[in-house]
């Protein structure tokens, strides 16, 4: 029962990074039909943003308590702030020719690593953190690590501030009528571009959330740390439905438990092969994912 | 590449202007034979090569670099003619190349055999795969290729049954192999492989373009719901394709095989077909040099620019520039990101562009 619920609460965990990562992928790719290869990269830099705050680079920021949450808060406003740069520098200019913002954004994906590599070692960093969330609690006789919930927590607050946002707001609004048909949207007199920009906004700010507390989760940053991610968080986008933010949720859950459960319960590494076959069993049966929209 | 592209200047400044283009269309002849008689030179290219152009380090570089050179030209039949973004074509070069390579080891079959053999095999998967991922378009079939790609690098990284070596990857049997392709004297040899397997991706790539079904591809590349109105079904057409590039990346895997003695996990990551789709989409796609220029320019710069880095003229630069400088992989995504916005059609599309510019401006 223990080992259960201890793979139960890590599939979980690792479904909320994916969601983290998925979602801003989701929403870019439903309103702008551009696959962003640089998604992980926004990951990348939300965690090596945190850990260079966390590890007392910051002043007032540091590895425990609010230091901690000030480094996390600062993680995430660099990856958004580098979110919105790829936009309006790499990706705006290309509005004409979509399969080259595509190809941009690889090469952004590309550079951003080698990068970081540069800056602070191609070898994995340890990632500090609060005494009170690297500790683990009980559950049901099971030891579960505490960021597990941490994951959970934040993926659920995002999906429900992105509910909100999308549906409650104007701005959400353009959004969604953007994702079911941008050229209606635009005959209608409202610049879709303006939301462009947004919706990488809100991308770079959930993926770099993921990475500041991915951190947490793994316990290290890498450079590669993005890049690996990003495939798994494709899974998630297809299989869900691009375009649905709650497909996604659904989808990231049920991703990460599977691979959970397998790696455990057969041999470790068959969970991740499951996952990418069952991406591409899905896609054949039905190209239109899960939810059953395809932007 | 281009000291060969001049013909003797007497010719030039005497013959007529048709005279000298008919004597301009010969230089792939002319750059074919300076690379043939490359291995004898002693000529130093400082800057470019670490030693003189025959030396083992500069045609094992060289050898690489003409690799992936045809490796590119191979991809760009489904990218640059066909309109296919193939986000796996890793694994059937790859295949070829850890195919063989267990057919040598565990079936210890003689090396001809096995070559064939593993030709075959990454031909079949290209065909059982490509049958499969084809029957969904657009961005499905990419990530329906990147999925199988990513579970066959699971696979391979994960060794089952002791198989492929795992993230070592395993050496080919030396003892197994011909003498003549083994060892550091023998390195010419393998640079006339490699060089002969860019002569071959680039006849079957031309004949193929050139042939009924090439232009049946290009017609799906421009508007596939338009084939379909003319009476073909595009599916029969992109799966030759798909198998046929395949085919080549699996040649591609068995030089590689030979030129690095050894199958390595690194050849089945997704980003190894990035680095492809930088090199195509640098050289320009759906020409018919551009990826091969691509290919060798990519190579040559990841291999040198690292030799770059470690050199003094840059550890001593301030850090600012120092950091960036010495890590190939961002100069090459910065560049494939500045080729995309400023230079649309790649290299490939420079001469022309450049001859625009001086004729707008006389």
């Amino acid at each position: 029962m223990s080992t259960i619920v201890l793979l139960t609460m890590t599939g979980l965990g690792l479904g909320a990074l994916y969601f983290l990562v998925a979602s801003g992928l989701s929403l870019i790719f439903g309103l702008m039909d551009v696959l962003n290869f640089a998604h992980g990269a926004l990951l990348s830099i939300g965690a090596y943003g945190t850990w260079w705050a966390a590890s007392g680079q910051l002043p007032g920021a540091g590895p425990g308590g609010w230091g901690f949450a000030l480094a996390v808060l600062f993680g995430t406003a660099v990856g958004t702030l580098a979110a919105v740069v790829l936009e309006l520098a790499v990706v705006r200019p290309l509005y004409t020719r979509p399969r080259e913002q595509v190809l941009a954004t690889v090469g952004v994906g590309l550079a951003v690593p080698a990068l970081l590599s540069g800056v602070w070692g191609s070898d994995a960093r340890t990632f500090p953190g609060p005494e009170a969330l690297s500790g683990t609690f009980a559950l049901l006789g099971a030891d579960v690590p505490v960021n597990r919930l941490v994951l959970v927590a934040a993926a659920v607050v995002v999906l429900v501030a992105l509910r909100l946002f999308l549906g409650r707001t104007r701005h959400g609004l353009v959004v969604r009528a953007g994702v079911e048909d941008r050229a209606m949207v635009t005959a209608l007199g409202i610049d879709v571009r303006k939301a462009f920009t947004l919706v990488f906004a809100i991308g770079g700010c959930a993926a770099a959330l993921g990475g500041a507390l991915g951190g947490l989760y793994f316990g290290s940053v890498d450079p590669r740390q993005g890049t690996s991610l990003l495939i798994f968080a494709f899974v998630v986008v297809v299989t869900g439905g691009m375009g649905s933010v709650t497909g996604a949720a659904v989808a990231a859950v049920v991703i990460g438990l599977v691979q959970q459960f397998a790696n455990y319960y057969t041999a470790a590494g068959l969970g991740d092969l499951a996952v990418v076959v069952l991406l591409a069993a899905l896609l054949l049966v039905r190209p239109r994912g899960l939810t059953g929209r395809l932007a | 590449m281009s000291t060969a592209t001049t013909p003797a200047p007497a010719a030039v400044s005497t013959a007529p202007e048709h005279g000298r283009t008919r004597l301009l269309r010969w230089w792939p002849a002319a750059v074919l034979a300076l690379l043939i008689v490359a291995p004898w030179s002693a000529l130093p290219l400082p800057g470019l090569l670490d030693g003189p152009v025959g030396s083992p380090g500069s045609l094992q570089l060289l050898a690489t670099c003409l690799l992936f050179g045809a490796l590119a030209t191979g991809y760009d039949l489904l990218l640059g003619r066909t309109g296919l973004l193939s986000f796996g074509h890793a694994l059937y070069f790859a295949a070829g190349s850890y195919a063989t390579n267990m057919f040598l080891l565990e079936a210890g079959l003689p090396f001809a055999a096995a070559a064939v053999l593993g030709v075959c095999f990454g031909a079949a998967l290209a065909l059982v795969l490509g049958s499969v991922s084809l029957r969904v378009t657009g961005i499905g079939f990419s990530m329906v290729t990147l999925a199988f790609a990513q579970a066959g690098s699971i696979l391979v990284s994960r060794d089952p049954g002791g198989f492929t070596g795992g993230e070592e990857g395993r050496a080919a049997p030396a003892e197994l192999l011909p003498s003549w392709l083994v060892g550091i004297d023998h390195t010419a040899n393998l640079y006339w492989i490699a060089l002969a397997y860019l002569v071959l991706t680039l006849a079957v790539v031309h004949r193929a373009v050139r042939s009924p079904t090439g232009r049946v591809w290009e017609g799906i590349k421009e508007n596939e719901r338009r084939v379909e109105v003319l009476g073909l079904k595009p599916y029969g057409f992109k799966l030759t394709a798909f198998v046929l590039a395949g085919a080549l990346a699996a040649v591609g895997g068995l030089v590689h095989l030979l030129l690095t003695g050894g199958s390595t996990p690194q050849t089945t990551t997704s980003d190894f077909t990035l680095s492809l789709l930088v090199m195509v989409v640098l050289g320009g796609t759906g020409t018919r040099w551009g990826p091969m220029v691509g290919g060798i320019l990519y190579t040559w710069a990841d291999h040198r620019l690292g030799d770059l880095a470690g050199s003094g003229a840059v550890a001593d630069l301030p850090a600012v520039l120092r950091v960036p400088l010495s890590q190939p992989l961002f100069l090459l995504g910065v560049l494939f990101v500045a080729v995309v916005h400023l230079l649309p059609g790649g290299l490939a599309r420079l001469p022309s562009r450049l001859r625009r510019t001086s004729e707008e401006n006389r």
